[in-house]
């Protein structure tokens, strides 16, 4: 299967949406070879701006940009959402202004950078922003849609995307705020986000060939979240699970709790990371340790049960 | 220039400075009376602005980067006819649109919500790029505090605009001294803030009294300096205009009482 890190296609469907409209423009701080924003620097250099390594200043200029009827599009990695974290509340998201966030390498598959790097908290950070839309593609064509949808979005959404290559689905149909059941399952229902998709679905197989039919619904948007098909599936399927790349605290975990919270729910766990940093390691050995591999969420789960 | 009638616009808006803060039992009087004259000299002489064309894409940008002075904004936009003084009354009180904090969703005629200090000017910085962006012909001016000068931030945006030649743009410093536990040399000192602002490649112009109308329109009607990003160096009385408070640092963050507010309405009115 072709594999594609999902941040590679962030930067191209940068440079497709600077085809067609004009007013997009790019910041980065000095990460654009990381970002991957150099594709639309070289394809538009008089549309992209270099900040330096100066992230909240980044942030608060896109908010002035934005006032001048452009849409900036700011990149640099997930873990500065932390760092920059007040611009992006006052700067941009109390007045609402039109500034999208495309933020990088989050999670532990960044790999050999090592915790200080892994942003394990930014979509909580995010979720809790009003006026925040929360996007995290599960792949490189998923990116391309999440693009799409948010330069049509008035107000500020943050895109979390990683740096490892991972498998590129078949196209889906994409509606902004809506989640996407994977495969339908009655015995029950994991909900994951982002990259983790090829690990619950090789968990999906595992849990298969234990005769457990698993159903697994997939959300590229955590805000606004799809509570009704959370509700759904955890009332179809009784025994949910949520599977993400971040901390179990303020993310997908706790999105659905909040939807199916007295929904009749009869076993409910998060798996993720477990209020710990990450370490340096190549991603496939943080996976394994972190306990994120497809065959460890199927052991955990029939665990539960 | 009617310097006088700008002068009386100012003695307006400290009176309304005094009358908010004293009705809403809080407020910044000290920082706001200091840079009143700045903000009446942009809003009635300086930049091409007015409530009828709020919205013209093409008027000039004010950010008031210290935004605990949001009383100056809101007499000096008041008597500019952006809103009406009954507002006063809600300045600080729930629904009003004059928040403790201006707010660019809320208030008529502000372009940027502040209040964060460091994030007004990283703002006007984006603004005056993103006018140079689209063609237009509009300036950028900020009010910064010198208290404010300690955020890294606002080095940060002052490395992008000269960087980025921003000769549209106007950086104000409302330099009083004080802040609200002393003075700057007590709490962090400024250094030279005028070699800092030159070494960041802004074209400087000092103002001795930045409380004498006179010269902060002269300062602030200076022809720009092509590639380079201007940077006006105020140096003003906190307190300005009501002598218990000027000077003094304990009126930083702290409203007048009734008996006090009706001592200093006395002054101003002469």
């Amino acid at each position: 299967m072709e594999k594609k890190a999902v941040r590679v296609a962030y930067g191209e469907a940068l440079v497709k949406l600077g085809e067609s409209n004009e007013k997009v423009v790019v910041l980065d701080a000095d990460l654009a070879s990381a970002t991957m924003t150099n594709a639309f620097k070289k394809a538009y250099p008089n549309r992209f701006y270099d900040c330096g390594i100066a992230e909240a200043n980044m942030v608060d200029m896109a908010a002035g940009i934005s006032t001048m009827g452009l849409i900036p599009f700011c990149s640099t990695f997930a873990v500065f959402a932390g760092r920059n974290y007040d611009q992006i509340r006052n700067g941009v998201c109390y007045p609402k202004f039109n500034v999208k966030f495309g933020f990088s390498h989050a999670g532990i598959t960044l790999g050999e950078d090592g915790g200080s790097h892994q942003a394990i908290e930014d979509l909580a950070l995010m979720r809790v922003l009003p006026n925040m839309t929360v996007l995290v593609p599960s792949d490189a064509n998923e990116c391309y849609q999440c693009v799409e949808a948010a330069a049509k979005i008035d107000g500020p959404v943050y895109i979390r995307t990683a740096r490892l290559a991972t498998p590129v689905y078949d196209p889906r149909p994409f509606t902004l705020g809506k989640g996407t059941v994977i495969k339908d399952g009655k015995d029950l229902v994991i909900f994951t986000c982002g990259i983790m998709l090829e690990h619950t679905l090789d968990a999906v197989d595992v849990l298969a060939q234990k005769g457990v039919d698993a159903a697994l619904v997939s959300f590229h948007t955590l805000k606004p979240f799809d509570e009704e098909l959370a509700r759904t599936y955890a009332a179809k399927c009784k025994n949910v699970f949520t599977v993400e790349e971040h901390s179990v605290i303020g993310g997908l975990g706790d999105a659905v709790a909040s939807a199916v919270i007295g929904k009749g729910v009869e076993k409910f766990k998060k798996i993720g990371i477990n209020d710990v940093f990450g370490q340096s390691g190549k991603p496939a050995d943080l996976l394994l340790e972190y306990g994120l591999t497809g065959p460890q969420i199927a052991e955990n789960i029939l665990g539960s049960l | 220039m009617d310097l006088q009638a700008l002068k009386n616009h100012a003695r307006e808006v400290r009176k309304d400075i005094i009358i908010m803060t004293s009705k809403a039992g809080a407020g910044h009087p000290g920082g706001s009376l200091s840079c009143t004259d700045a903000l009446v000299a942009l809003y009635f002489e300086v930049m091409n602005v007015s409530p009828e064309k709020e919205k013209d894409p093409n008027r000039d940008r004010f950010v008031l980067s210290k935004g605990h002075a949001a009383p100056a904004l809101y007499g000096t936009l008041c008597e500019r006819g952006y809103f009406g003084k009954e507002e006063f009354d809600k300045f600080r009180q729930l629904h009003g649109i004059l928040q403790g904090h201006p707010d660019i969703k809320k208030c008529p005629g502000v372009d940027a919500s502040t209040g964060s200090l460091g994030q007004g000017i990283s703002i006007a910085v984006g603004m005056a790029l993103g006018a140079k962006h689209t063609g237009n012909p509009c300036h950028v001016y900020t009010v910064i505090g010198d208290g404010e000068s300690q955020e890294g931030l606002v080095w940060e945006a002052s490395m992008a605009a000269a960087h980025y030649k921003l000769d549209n743009l106007t950086v104000i410093l409302d330099h009083n001294g004080l802040q609200i536990d002393g003075s700057n040399d007590e709490v962090m000192s400024l250094g030279d803030i005028k070699a800092k602002a030159l070494a960041f490649g802004y074209d400087v112009i000092e103002v001795d009294d930045g409380n004498d109308m006179e010269k902060v329109v002269t300062a602030l009607k200076a022809p720009a300096c092509p590639g380079k990003p201007r940077y006006i160096l105020l140096n003003t009385l906190k307190g300005k205009g009501v002598s218990f408070m000027e000077g003094q640092v304990g009126w930083h963050g702290k409203a007048p009482n009734a008996e006090q507010a009706a001592e200093a309405l006395k002054e101003l009115e002469g």
